[in-house]
């Protein structure tokens, strides 16, 4: 288990409980207030609770819905899931157009429990039902010479009203280096709390790489590209000296606006502190072997 | 004509404190909101957002006081000095729920002030907003005489620094606050002009 989280589906409540964990959350926030938050950012617990069902749908960025945080959960519903078809292409043994049926064969679906950082400084922790990306790369076949590995969301304008607004250059691109796609960490996820995904968190398929800024971890995927040169990322295009292609957490290195220090704890109440950023999100153990070597301020 | 009439004839009767009453309940109402759920998952930028957007929207109310006797002869200038003083309100509480509720350490909110501009640029419009706050009184009106004017310009920058701060604050450039933007720059505008033809026969 090691490398894949701290964090067990043991420690998940049943979901009777877990509807209600938000009264439960706030009373607990309450209680902690007065041992271990001072006026400053907490210390930072790494088995933290997971969030409710309910936050985690109703709060979320999915441009394609809409800019608002609440957009998504409004929205989102229209998006057609069923049939799903993801092209996987480029650098691949077995390119082709999967089924989505045919893509999950043989893939093991697991629960794994992550925290989620955003970019805009605020944070979740996402009890994630899907598989390890590396077996599905393993399945079609990657090739000596592919070095990256490009994503891409659906692009509906029927279904997607945010598509109308020119706030980011559509569809949707994300990408990842080769030996980052292959961690055991990263995983494509289908499902939260054991449900299937909802449009507002990326149905029916989405990437989750917990070391890095949530932006990263597409939604909706429709293509996949085995390629040998970086690609394109959304957020790298439209604003170059904020969002770089790592985009790895590190409280070091701030966004050029805001501090990336601390984070904002997503279901913490009114009077939880905010709670201080860890280097690669907290699994600096599972991958900072990745970036040795790295000036992580030039590469961010 | 008689619209504007019944407006203005309103206008002269009703007594202002009601609109401090009134005005007064926004923060209030917000706070309650946060402690019940209504502000959503995360209360407390839920709860900067709303009392900045009012600020921004009274000052722009502000801001239309004058344009709107100009164009359309409804003359709402004896609320004028509520609805600035309100937005100053909101602006504070704005500002205090970043400082006490947000951020909490003094080191970080230094070090935020100076070193990210949209932080920098609010904390600048709220700045050129207090003197203006500490002087709409009549006895400041009195006591500086023509400088009051002078003084009160400073809203001119104020409010074009509010809106640039919403626009900086956004990922990417949205839509939302570029509206505010444009229409502030609009009622900047209208001014230049009026000020620009006034001026004209004058030299001729």
């Amino acid at each position: 288990m090691g490398y894949k989280s701290k964090l067990s589906w043991a420690d998940v409540t049943p979901k009777a409980a877990y509807l209600n964990r938000r009264q439960i959350m706030a009373g607990a926030a309450g209680l902690g207030l007065g041992t271990i938050a001072g006026p400053v950012a907490a210390e930072v617990p790494l088995d933290r609770e997971p969030n409710t069902l309910e936050q985690i749908t109703s709060y979320n960025n999915y441009y394609e819905f809409g800019v608002q945080k609440e957009d998504p959960a409004r929205y989102a519903h229209r998006l057609t899931t069923d049939p799903w078809s993801v092209v996987i292409d480029g650098m691949v043994d077995k390119p082709g157009t999967y089924d989505l049926a045919d893509l999950l064969d043989g893939m093991d679906i697991e629960e794994r429990i992550y925290r989620f950082r955003c970019v805009e400084a605020w944070s979740m922790v996402i009890p994630w039902n899907g598989f390890e990306l590396a077996q599905l790369l393993t399945k079609v076949g990657v090739q000596p010479s592919a070095k990256y590995v490009a994503f891409e969301t659906a692009l509906r304008p029927d279904e997607m009203p945010g598509l109308r607004s020119p706030v980011l250059d559509w569809p949707y691109v994300e990408g990842l280096r080769l030996d980052e796609a292959m961690h055991p960490l990263t995983m494509i996820a289908t499902g939260i709390y054991g449900e299937s995904l909802l449009g507002q968190n990326g149905a029916p398929l989405r990437l989750v790489v917990p070391w890095k800024y949530g932006f990263k971890s597409i939604k909706s995927i429709e293509r996949i590209t085995l390629t040998d040169e970086e690609p394109p990322t959304s957020w790298n295009k439209a604003n170059r000296r904020e969002y770089g292609f790592y985009s790895n957490v590190n409280p070091n290195v701030d966004h050029p606006r805001w501090s990336q220090a601390s984070e904002r704890v997503i279901g913490a109440g009114f009077f939880a502190p905010r709670i201080d950023t860890l280097m690669f999100n907290g699994y600096a153990d599972e991958v900072a072997g990745l970036y040795t070597g790295m000036d992580l301020a030039k590469f961010y | 004509m008689a619209l504007k009439d019944t407006i203005n004839g309103w206008a002269r009767k009703l007594p202002t404190w009601p609109v401090y009453a009134l005005g007064a309940l926004p923060p209030f109402w917000y706070l309650y909101l946060g402690f019940t759920g209504g502000l959503g998952v995360e209360p407390i930028s839920e709860l900067e957002h709303r009392l900045g957007l009012l600020g921004l929207q009274f000052l722009i109310a502000g801001l239309t006081i004058t344009p709107l006797r100009n164009w359309t002869g409804v003359n709402l200038i004896r609320f004028r000095r509520a609805i600035g003083l309100l937005a100053f309100y909101y602006i504070s509480m704005h500002l205090l729920a970043w400082l006490v509720l947000d951020i909490r350490d003094p080191a970080r909110i230094w070090a935020d002030i100076l070193k990210r501009p949209y932080i920098t640029i609010g904390m600048l419009g709220f700045l050129t907003l207090v003197p203006l706050a500490a002087t709409s009184n009549k006895a400041s009106i009195r006591k500086l005489g023509a400088r009051w004017r002078q003084v009160h310009w400073l809203v001119y920058a104020a409010v074009p620094l509010g809106a640039v701060h919403f626009v900086m604050l956004r990922k990417g450039w949205q839509f939302e606050p570029l509206i505010y933007l444009g229409i502030v720059l609009g009622l900047l505008a209208v001014r230049l002009l009026r000020k620009a033809t006034r001026m004209r026969p004058h030299r001729a």
